[in-house]
């Protein structure tokens, strides 16, 4: 940690320690709506990084990240629900589960040589089954769904995540900061660079005596062990679970956007793709309310063009041209 | 004593009787999935002979499928044609789509690492599919066609019109396009650039424009699918990613640029929907594709009748 945080240059620090700095004391100008805003960029900033760490940096591409998140959110949520478990111990059967359903899609991909389109099918195959299973799982709630009570005398219970908007704005932005942590320790580690040379190329990884399938599989590992734990602070900040939302494949897609746009396979192409995504969705919403053309599908339609348009003018993403531009390079000179 | 023979006999014909119904109850399924299959597998094939000239993987097929349904839909309603007809008008409407696509936007994108395409067909993907919400709403929309509700009655089975007109519209559609590929220069061309790229550029091909025209082509078989779905299947945007993810299931059962495998994967994954769907819960019935299609991924890659991965 102390190592990385020497590693890079003076002007990233200041950025950074400033930012961080904003950041926590945020709570103390802005209102409820604003940090709610803040909460969610904070909440695909770390989902984002999971699936980075996936594609970005294995260059594995999951289209079926819901998955974890959907698993990981049950499994927290029906511990809590049944047994009073509270989500600091549900959240290891989350990671543990969520880490069985990646370590199954992952072995049956690897195993098997299922590459590139193949495996991406894969992934939503494993989502899609598992959503409809979910639909009929009856202790789940089945389709109807399932809610977390949402008690006035238990508001207290920070440790059980049960608490205001405040208390969600600061897991979200612990999360957020641990995964950019996490992401950079990786990167320089001897996995990320297996995971960097696989990605770039699979034979000649394996020729430099890389275990192919070791790499490819750590990566589905962590990537969905950090996806469940996102999974757990969703099910606790919206109290309501339901199979046709939360495995559905336009959840996947949707946390796959803020590290496209930002840029893939960078530390912080993530967080910068979710603030850039998050609050011009959210104005979005509130414009089309002002003219009173406030339909379903805007904000998608909004950034299915995003999409479009940064793949094809920017296909590394806003970071690196972003980074550039403020003179940060990341690295000492 | 008697009495107790008669009535075993009678039971024991009452038996034989119960069981013919039952087994034309699943013949029945099995048709009526059959001739659903065989517009499953129109709408495949389109995906599959993209994939297999132009090596771009459409995510956004499904997405396309609904639009010719809603184009069907609105032209059925207000000037009351029937899709059989207006199929081909959408046909060739997305045939135009598809080669503007291709030429304007995707083209730039050959040579470009496969998730950049996908991202990119996802992205036209979800602004078609929000879109069609917010123009004509979540709601699913029947076209109540006229003899929507009529059968042809063969022995003890009832087989839908309707399913018996789209299977043989997409029948006609796929038949035309295989002799198309077959017979007329411009096809053996575009299976030239499928087979070898580099030769087909060597001997003076336009790539490009043959992208082009075979996108404009997928477009069009998903085109006219989508058209005939109108009459099985009511409207509505949701259905597009299952249609997109159906797609995917029927092609890669198939075989990924296999044209019969398409229309055979579209038959196969067609009749086991409807047995599911009769046998058990409607709604799990997808479950079963996507088991399928994991085995499929898993054990052969190739498909069943695939030539190659």
């Amino acid at each position: 940690m102390i190592a990385l945080w020497r590693g890079i240059d003076r002007r990233s620090q200041a950025v950074l320690a400033l930012a961080l700095a904003a950041l926590v004391a945020a709570p103390l100008v802005a209102d409820r709506y604003l940090l709610s805003v803040l909460t969610l960029i904070f909440y695909f900033a770390y989902v984002g990084q999971a699936w980075n760490l996936m594609m970005g940096l294995a260059g594995q591409l999951s289209l079926g990240h819901a998955l974890y998140v959907g698993l990981g959110a049950y499994a927290s949520a029906l511990l809590w629900f049944y047994f009073g478990i509270g989500p600091w111990l549900g959240v290891f059967a989350a990671i543990s589960i969520a880490m069985a359903a990646g370590a199954v899609v992952g072995w049956l991909g690897f195993r098997f040589g299922v590459e590139g389109v193949y495996f991406a099918l894969l992934t939503i195959a494993a989502a899609e089954f598992t959503r409809i299973a979910f639909d009929h799982l009856d202790f789940a709630g089945g389709s109807g769904g399932l809610f977390l009570l949402y008690e006035e005398r238990r508001l207290g219970e920070w440790w059980n995540l049960r608490g205001g908007q405040m208390l969600f704005y600061y897991l979200a932005l612990a999360l957020a900061c641990g995964s950019i942590a996490l992401a950079a320790c990786l990167a320089r580690s001897r996995l990320g660079f297996h995971w960097l040379a696989v990605r770039e190329d699979e034979a000649a990884a394996r020729a430099l005596g890389i275990d192919v399938f070791r790499a490819k599989m750590s990566a589905v590992l962590v990537s969905s062990a950090m996806t469940a734990v996102g999974g757990v602070f969703y099910a606790f900040y919206y109290n309501n679970l339901f199979p046709a939302q939360i495995f559905d494949i336009s959840r996947s897609i949707e946390l796959m956007l803020a590290p496209i746009v930002g840029g893939l396979g960078t530390i912080f192409g993530p967080v910068v793709g979710a603030f850039i995504l998050t609050p011009l969705g959210e104005a979005l919403i509130a414009l089309t309310a002002k003219l009173g053309i406030d339909i379903p599908g805007v904000k998608a339609v909004f950034y299915g063009l995003t999409l479009i348009a940064i793949i094809y003018f920017r296909p590394s993403g806003v970071w690196p041209w972003l980074a550039r531009a403020i003179g940060i390079t990341g690295r000492k000179p | 004593m008697r009495r107790l023979a008669r009535s075993a006999v009678e039971g024991q014909t009452g038996q034989v009787r119960r069981t013919a119904m039952m087994w034309s109850i699943y013949l029945n399924v099995v048709v009526q999935g059959v001739l659903t299959g065989l517009v499953y597998g129109l709408m495949a094939l389109g995906l599959s002979v993209i994939f297999g000239v132009v090596r771009v993987v459409n995510f956004a097929h499904g997405e396309f499928a609904v639009v010719a349904m809603y184009a069907a839909f609105l032209l059925f309603k207000t000037l009351e044609l029937d899709p059989l007809v207006t199929m081909l008008p959408i046909a060739a409407a997305f045939f135009v789509l598809g080669f503007a696509l291709q030429a304007t936007v995707i083209n730039a994108f050959i040579g470009r690492p496969e998730h950049d395409q996908f991202i990119l067909l996802v992205g036209i993907g979800i602004v078609i599919v929000n879109g069609l919400l917010m123009i004509f709403g979540p709601d699913a929309q029947p076209a109540n066609l006229s003899y929507g509700f009529d059968s042809f009655p063969i022995g003890t089975l009832m087989i839908d019109k309707v399913r018996v007109y789209s299977a043989l519209a997409a029948v006609a559609i796929a038949t035309a396009l295989f002799g198309f590929f077959r017979y007329t220069e411009t096809g053996t061309a575009i299976r030239a650039c499928a087979d070898n790229l580099t030769g087909a550029a060597v001997v003076g091909l336009d790539v490009k424009r043959l992208y082009a025209i075979t996108f404009g082509i997928g477009l069009a078989c998903v085109g006219t699918a989508g058209a005939l779905m109108v009459m099985i299947a009511d409207a509505a945007p949701a259905l597009a990613p299952a249609f997109t993810l159906l797609s995917f299931i029927i092609v890669i059962v198939g075989g990924l640029g296999s044209m019969t495998g398409a229309l055979i994967g579209g038959v196969l994954i067609g009749v086991s929907e409807a047995l599911a769907g009769f046998m058990i819960e409607p709604s799990m019935k997808s479950m079963f594709s996507f088991a399928l299609l994991i085995a499929v991924l898993v054990l052969r890659p190739r498909g069943l009748l695939g030539r190659r991965a």
